[in-house]
């Protein structure tokens, strides 16, 4: 799973209400990989990533160094600000983790890059 | 069947889009994304047929989920969602505490709140029979979708294909723009426009009054009719109604 995705994922769980988003990420391995850069998709994504999710986590994942703490006001002019951004959503890739959920502390396993968000029978 | 599927989706040409596959199996209808140009996400419930997605080295980021449990994203995150032969499976109850219309409530509900407004989503699905046919469409559009079924060659047995196509919300309606400020227009007076009126009943009495008119009599047919329609609306097994419901029995002697 791409940090893009993570950046949009929440709790499944129907009765979780609070803090469903951003789901923490421990215990991973990250593999990083080279991906065609596609600044149009990243300029049309802007305003849907969750800024400082996103920051959070990819320092958390010790990958979120070139990253600014704010979108810069003419980020689709920066080029440097789009490969920075490339490389943290498109390249890196968390292969093996746990991810928590900080309002209810339900955890989902990711094996092999997919996550696995399927509920328990008395969850649903 | 892919490449349909997205040519119903109508996706804005020349942009790279972020796009949701629901049962996306070995990622076949993925590769045909990508080909485009898009970004996907995809979903399946199968980890044997996410394994060998994943030994294809899939370009989309995978998924376990199932889908009747709903999708768990951020609302408003995707610019489409296509699904090929996958929406059958939901009408299925494979456990006992499988009831398909709250499934297909949960999948739709918060499907329809993690795609953009004004966003496609393309289903390619297998009807078993018009029941379960009317019981998607229906479903749908109780969650706020609009669109409908559509046919490809209604008249062969082996080309026809179901389309369910549905709309989150409208792109470019222009009853939908931004209504315009008052008093903002050059010359407008600054006095606000005058708006209370002595109509001679308060507004309470006449609500009391109202509601007395229109009052639902307990165990009326009415009554009985809103009941069953809150309970199928809620996924629960209700008698079907007939010439009986809610008759009054006649004097025994």
């Amino acid at each position: 799973m791409r940090l893009v995705t993570h950046n949009m994922l929440m709790c499944n769980l129907k009765s979780c209400t609070k803090d469903k988003f951003p789901l923490k990420v421990t215990d991973f391995t990250i593999e990083e990989s080279d991906v065609d850069p596609n600044p149009d998709f990243l300029i049309g994504l802007l305003p849907k990533l969750e800024w400082g999710a996103l920051v959070g986590t990819a320092k958390a994942l010790g990958v979120g160094d070139e990253l600014p703490s704010k979108i810069p006001e003419d980020a689709s002019e920066d080029a440097d600000f789009l490969t920075a951004l490339h490389h943290v959503i498109m390249e890196v890739e968390i292969k093996e983790a746990k991810l928590v959920c900080n309002g209810c502390g339900r955890v989902f396993p990711v094996s092999k890059g997919v996550p696995n968000m399927v509920l328990r029978e008395d969850e649903v | 069947m892919a490449a349909r599927a997205i040519e119903l989706l109508a996706l804005p040409k020349d942009r790279s889009l972020y796009i949701l596959d629901i049962g996306c199996g070995s990622g076949l209808s993925g590769d045909v994304l990508d080909e485009e140009g898009h970004v996907w996400v995809g979903c399946d419930i199968s980890p044997s047929m996410l394994d060998v997605a994943v030994e294809r080295g899939c370009e989309g980021d995978l998924f376990q989920v199932d889908m009747g449990q709903g999708v768990s994203f951020r609302p408003g995150v995707f610019d489409g969602c296509i699904s090929i032969s996958a929406l059958q499976w939901l009408c299925n109850a494979d456990r006992k505490s499988h009831v398909p219309k709250q499934r297909l409530l949960r999948f739709f509900e918060t499907l329809y709140s993690c795609l953009a407004r004004g966003s496609r989503a393309v289903f390619q699905f297998y009807p078993e029979n018009p029941q379960q046919m009317s019981l998607i469409t229906q479903t749908a559009m109780q969650c706020g979708f609009c669109g409908g079924l559509v046919v490809d060659y209604p008249n062969s047995a082996k080309a026809k294909k179901f389309f369910l196509c549905l709309f989150a919300g409208p792109p470019t309606d222009p009853r939908y723009s931004q209504p315009k400020a008052l008093g903002t227009e050059e010359g407008a007076s600054n006095a606000p426009r005058n708006a209370i009126q002595n109509t001679g009943t308060s507004k309470r009495k006449q609500v009391r009054d109202h509601r007395k008119e229109h009052r639902v009599h307990v165990k009326s047919k009415e009554w009985i009719a809103s009941k069953k329609d809150r309970q199928r609306r809620q996924g629960k097994e209700v008698r079907p109604d007939s010439k009986y419901t809610g008759r009054k029995r006649k004097p025994k002697f």
